[in-house]
């Protein structure tokens, strides 16, 4: 009897140990595989900041892997000598940062306005808001209205016709409906005070942390933004960085100008290390901040999917 | 009656005031567009504009139906979609079952804060990454290659492996931010549940197999519907910048082209009308897509 227990005891615990160890494999496998994305991920963003230290010919000759040969910045150098990436630089600093102070604006008025169970023809406004959403007059519609409106190639394009975001006065709506007290509303009311005053002193400084999640989404939204500088604008003092990325990255186009022979091998590779430079120097801003910004990020997908 | 309407305009006047700068900008760039649509029933002309230009009736679609670009720009836009929901439905699913089940939480936590980095790249970077890395004479994966002998082929100049290029740098882009609704939903799952299958000497295979992935279908299905429902509506941004001369013939995609005659080649009309045409199928697709979950999942948008 004693023997049997004894024998049915060590069984188990031969299959609890080997179920552990199995439990164990998968942990082991499930951390290899997360170390190689990280790799993955890591290893590209790091050559591109290695290789715009490099010199252009060892990096075309596989000669660079892990840290640049010799340090050569020339790339920057050239860059920074063109009169254009300092203009489109500025242009998309002053576009970002009006563009995510008339988005706010719009948006968080609205997003508060929907979020009173009591406003009077709720459902229509609602309705008015959602529409855009699923139905668009198309790209040639719109680029007549805008023509229409005197907008072309002029500052306020950048900022103004495409502030509405229905999706995050959705989520400022839920945010105020589920943070701020009814009771509150009613109190000040009592008291006297009104809908602006209201908005302006409670539910705009009570509200800081959606107001930081849609403005920093906008934000990165512009900064990275070119398709309406591509169709509404023309003239090249008023062009974005992100297009005159397009010129060096995509097109391939040399901003240095053309050269014959040995020149022309030269310009090659000083535009092959402009475009790591500019990369570096365009995505710099965004990197820098996104280990801060990060929580914010990933607290916007989370209100976001509870409206569901 | 008359005295209440006023009385209620001046308790909630501010109220609208509020809507006002939104609602006059979504009437302007949203609603006034939407009128413009006739242009795709007309000859547009600018010099007569909306009011005068003649009306042709259907005469633009039908020219697009029986042009040769039909049948090539629905066909790449139909599969470069497919193939995106194919890899990139699946696979957030898949790594936010894996990072949920991670134990090592700091490990964790840098995983996830380093996949989620390549989502903040704008598309114009995106591409140029893309360009620079698979230069078939200086790229990286060309030194790759030649490491072990190999040539590697000039896959940007070839139509056959756009599809592959575009999906999986999006892949490579998007896979860890898009897991992250679902490692939200796998947070939310009662730690009781995993508690119960330990006591029952489940192990993590089982675990994901019969907590986790029941938990997360229904947010599954939403978005698997959300995808599907925006299938001819793949982004415009991104093929349009790795379209080149030599991959035109996979690359043209309905939005691509409808870019290409409205603002190139000016056929107002034609352009409207193509993307009208989208436009309607897009939202047939969500309905029967929504229509079909709801009978076979319970679960839908609408």
């Amino acid at each position: 009897m004693e023997n049997i227990l004894k024998f049915e005891t060590s069984r188990m615990e031969i299959k609890k140990r080997s179920k552990f160890s199995g439990d164990n494999m998968v942990n082991v496998i499930f951390h290899l595989i997360a170390l190689l994305m990280i790799i993955a991920v890591i290893y590209p963003l790091w050559f591109v900041i290695i290789a715009s230290f490099s010199n252009p010919a060892d990096v075309a000759n596989g000669k660079v892997w892990l840290w640049p040969k010799v340090i050569d910045v020339r790339g920057y150098q050239k860059l920074f000598e063109q009169s254009q990436i300092w203009k489109s630089y500025w242009n998309t600093i002053i576009y970002t940062l009006t563009g995510t102070l008339v988005s706010l604006f719009v948006n968080i008025t609205a997003g508060y306005a929907m979020s009173r169970k009591d406003l009077p023809g709720r459902k229509w406004i609602n309705t008015f808001y959602l529409i855009p959403m699923f139905v668009s007059g198309g790209l040639i519609p719109t680029y007549l209205v805008v023509k229409q409106f005197g907008l072309l190639d002029s500052f306020f394009v950048m900022v103004i016709p495409f502030a509405v975001s229905t999706y995050n006065i959705i989520v400022a709506r839920t945010f105020f409906q589920n943070s701020l007290p009814e009771s509150l509303w009613e109190a000040a009311q009592i008291d006297g005070c009104s809908t602006m005053r209201y908005f302006v002193q409670f539910a705009v400084p009570l509200s800081k942390a959606v107001i930081a999640v849609v403005g920093l989404w906008t934000a990165v939204g512009l900064w990275n933004s070119w398709f309406n500088a591509l169709i509404y604008l023309q003239n090249e003092d008023l062009i974005p960085l992100q297009l005159l990325l397009r010129r060096i990255l995509i097109s391939n186009e040399s901003l240095l100008g053309a050269a014959t022979g040995t020149m022309a091998q030269e310009l090659r590779q000083l535009s092959d290390m402009m475009k790591y430079a500019s990369i570096v120097v365009s995505t710099l801003p965004i990197m820098a901040l996104y280990p801060f910004l990060q929580k914010y990020f990933n607290q916007g997908v989370m209100i976001g999917a509870v409206k569901g | 009656m008359k005295e209440k309407t006023l009385k209620n305009f001046k308790k909630y006047y501010q109220l609208y005031l509020l809507l006002v700068p939104s609602a006059i900008l979504l009437f302007c760039f949203a609603y006034l567009p939407m009128v413009g649509i006739v242009i795709a029933f007309q000859n547009y002309s600018p010099a007569l504009g909306i009011l005068h230009s003649p009306f042709v009736g259907m005469k633009n679609f039908i020219q697009y139906f029986k042009s040769y670009q039909f049948g090539v720009t629905i066909k790449n836009t139909l599969l470069l979609s497919l193939y995106s929901i194919a890899v990139g439905f699946p696979l957030p699913i898949l790594l936010a079952l894996m990072c949920n089940q991670m134990k090592t939480k700091m490990f964790k936590k840098v995983f996830q804060v380093i996949t989620y980095l390549p989502h903040f790249i704008s598309t114009m970077v995106m591409c140029g990454l893309v360009l620079i890395f698979l230069s078939p004479s200086s790229g990286l994966f060309a030194n790759l290659w030649r490491l072990f002998g190999q040539e590697f082929p000039n896959v940007m100049s070839s139509a056959a492996s756009f599809k592959h290029v575009y999906v999986w740098s999006d892949i490579w882009q998007h896979l860890g931010w898009d897991s992250i609704i679902y490692l939200a939903a796998l947070a939310g799952i009662d730690p009781t549940y995993y508690e119960a299958a330990t006591v029952d000497g489940a192990s993590t295979l089982q675990k994901i197999r019969y907590i986790d992935i029941p938990m997360i279908m229904p947010t599954a299905m939403v978005l698997l519907i959300m995808r599907a429902g925006s299938i001819l509506g793949i982004g415009f941004e991104k093929v349009f910048l790795l379209q080149n001369v030599q991959n035109i013939m996979s690359s043209e995609i309905i939005s691509t082209y409808v870019y290409k005659m409205g603002m190139q080649s000016m056929q107002y009309s034609l352009s409207t009308a193509i993307g009208l045409f989208n436009t309607v199928v897009n939202v047939i697709v969500l309905l029967l897509v929504n229509f079909m979950a709801r009978k076979l999942t319970e679960s839908s948008l609408f």
